[in-house]
């Protein structure tokens, strides 16, 4: 698909239009002023051209959400960056205790249009504190969506939806998709695309390696940066004969709709995959909705695949061992399928 | 910085003696009736009373410009509550779990919002949030003030500098109230904090005024000539109100001795008030109140609780 941009141009543009069509848009972070542009880039131009509602911040992870928050109660629509996903942990008290709490303990529900981007993941030997995917610690709580585009998604837009929709935000972007061309239509290299919309606008994307005369053999439920890995593999399997539905919610939380369970019902064989580490991961989550309504119709135990339970090394042979890889989800597939 | 002005002084003591001492015996005698109706079983969950802080709660918030100017508090908001809402009835149905509360019993005491007013049971996060409040405000041009109320022992928070830095750096039309009744729950105040806490904000850059927040008279004049300098500079400024706590931290967990107790009492800013009262109009004032608070809790009783928290 020529002519498509990147996940991270594309989320540029999307608080680029956010900017020029909506004055309460404001953009708030580290470093994120040009001729810098933030640490990966992300926004790189908006301070030159809306140079009064572009904010670099001090390193005060807290108190750039705490700012955001108060933006947001007051009308404002925040864009907040976290440099790297793992300082999101500085800002959990705004994020759990006061952004998710201020649109819910009132007694009516209250606007608050509030997106905090960060990128999570590995794969580019930061180490330990620079490599995390800790969306697990912040689904499942209550008055806040987790919202986290593969590169088959429209990241910008969703990023537009998310202020729209008013709702406090954990937008994920992965570090490794920011490069990657979106693939957001149609058809290529014998993979389909499809998508539904969430009633609140998000959209879930489903991609598939078989045209639609067969039925899929395996149903592949995952999110984010694991698109990345994913989209080669499924060509692979294509080869091998092995059909394969690839599931991806663009709001991971609160996951809501009923794909999950239909796409699960269909081929009856499950694999689920995300990057974090996966003991009490999201994969866990969806297993159980899974197994609750359609344990009769599996033919297969679930597999699920995800990070080891362990520190994410800096050197580039260990890192590659712990995190999720070509052979790991595909270890998966021929145990569902075997 | 402000000297206090005579004229000024008498001029408002006459016109607003009876207006601040109803508001404060109002807070007052609702604090007392919620602990009441919790030593009677009909309250549910925690109750953080402002007994003793109502001179500063009344003075700061009557000088406010209440069509636009945003007010933060904490776990201890009922008296700025009352002061900028006067909703009695609102807070005592909130408290005691009612669908008629103001925020239909799924806030309670530590969680109320109304108008322009947000309160947060967490120490530390709303200063930021009011950080956040006063930036929108500016961009918007609305010339609104946000102020921030917090404790002493919200000075052990990060956060809390994390936002006087960011008020300063961004030059933000906010006051931070610091109300300093000596103890963080139980602790006393030289076992939380080193160094000097009202110099905290000079650090930062911040013009601060340490004042006694006894007599809501000068409360009100103080933070009234405070709130025109933010405005017309559009800078940030701390007022340090030194205050008493003359109930426990939540109910019954006072720890402190008779006589510091007795001592604190001594600084009642209510106490300090009803002296410059007509004993004749004092007890009308108290006995409109009393029926007002018999009457608030009577609905409140009556009244149903939600079937489902829908907040969410």
């Amino acid at each position: 698909m020529p002519g498509q941009l990147t996940y991270l141009e594309d989320i540029r543009k999307g608080m680029w239009e956010l900017l020029e069509d909506d004055p309460f848009a404001v953009v708030l972070g580290e470093d994120i002023l040009d001729p810098y542009g933030g640490a990966f880039k992300a926004t790189r131009g908006l301070s030159t051209h809306f140079s009064d509602r572009v904010y670099t911040t001090p390193i005060a992870e807290a108190s750039i959400v705490g700012v955001s928050v108060g933006l947001a109660l007051r009308g404002m629509h925040p864009v907040a960056e976290i440099m790297f996903g793992d300082f999101v942990t500085l800002a959990a008290d705004q994020i759990v205790n006061h952004a998710a709490k201020y649109s819910t303990m009132y007694g009516q529900p209250l606007f608050l249009p509030l997106v905090i981007r960060t990128p999570m993941g590995g794969g580019r030997g930061y180490g330990p504190t620079h490599s995390q995917s800790l969306e697990k610690l912040f689904v499942g709580v209550p008055g806040l969506q987790v919202v986290a585009p593969s590169h088959f998604h429209p990241a910008g837009k969703m990023l537009q939806q998310a202020i729209q929709n008013g709702k406090p935000t954990l937008f994920i972007e992965n570090k490794l998709l920011y490069s990657q061309a979106l693939k957001t239509e149609g058809e290529w290299n014998g993979l389909y695309r499809e998508s539904s919309l969430e009633p609140d606008g998000f959209p879930w994307v489903f991609v598939k390696n078989y045209p639609s005369s067969k039925k899929p053999d395996v149903c592949m439920i995952a999110y984010g940066g694991v698109s990345r890995i994913i989209e080669p593999l499924l060509i692979q399997l294509a080869n091998d004969e092995i059909w394969v539905n690839v599931c991806l919610p663009g709001r991971i939380s609160p996951l809501v709709g009923n794909q999950i369970v239909e796409c699960a019902n269909e081929s009856r064989r499950v694999v689920i995959v995300e990057e974090g580490s996966w003991d009490f991961g999201w994969g866990a989550e969806v297993a159980a909705r899974i197994y609750t309504a359609c344990y009769k119709n599996l033919a297969a135990p679930i597999q699920r695949v995800g990070a080891d339970l362990s520190v994410i090394p800096a050197a580039r042979k260990l890192e590659d061992k712990v995190l999720v890889s070509s052979e790991k989800i595909l270890h998966a597939v021929f145990e569902v399928i075997k | 910085m402000f000297v206090t002005d005579r004229q000024v002084y008498v001029e408002l003591e006459q016109s607003l003696t009876e207006q601040f001492f109803w508001q404060m015996a109002l807070i007052r005698r609702v604090e007392q009736s919620l602990l009441e109706l919790y030593a009677d079983g009909l309250l549910y969950g925690t109750v953080h009373t402002s007994m003793g802080q109502e001179g500063c709660d009344v003075g700061v918030i009557n000088a406010l410009d209440k069509s636009r100017d945003v007010i933060f508090s904490n776990h201890r908001a009922h008296g700025q509550f009352l002061a900028y809402t006067d909703d009695v009835e609102g807070l005592i149905a909130e408290v005691m779990g009612k669908k008629t509360g103001v925020s239909r019993g799924i806030g309670g005491s530590q969680h109320l919002h109304k108008f322009n007013m947000y309160t947060n049971g967490i120490q530390g996060g709303i200063v930021s949030n009011a950080v956040g409040a006063a930036l929108g405000e500016k961009l918007k041009k609305t010339g609104a003030v946000t102020v921030v109320f917090l404790g002493d022992g919200t000075m052990g928070q990060g956060a809390v500098y994390e936002s006087f830095n960011m008020a300063s750096l961004w030059s933000l039309p906010i006051l931070f109230v610091l109300e300093d009744n000596g103890m963080a729950q139980s602790t006393p105040s030289h076992l939380e904090h080193a160094g000097n806490l009202t110099t905290r904000g000079a650090s930062f850059g911040i013009d601060t005024q340490v004042m006694d927040a006894e007599d809501v008279l000068s409360v009100y004049s103080t933070t009234t000539r405070v709130l025109d300098w933010i405005r017309s500079r559009q800078r940030p400024y701390l007022l340090y109100a030194r205050t008493v706590r003359l109930g426990p931290h939540s109910k019954g967990d006072d720890t402190r001795s008779v006589e510091e107790i007795e001592a604190q009492k001594r600084k009642d800013p209510l106490a300090h008030l009803a002296n410059k009262l007509d004993i004749n109009r004092r007890s009308d004032i108290e006995g409109t109140i009393e029926r007002r608070i018999l009457a608030a809790i009577k609905a409140a009783i009556e009244a149903d609780s939600l079937e489902t928290a829908e907040g969410g």
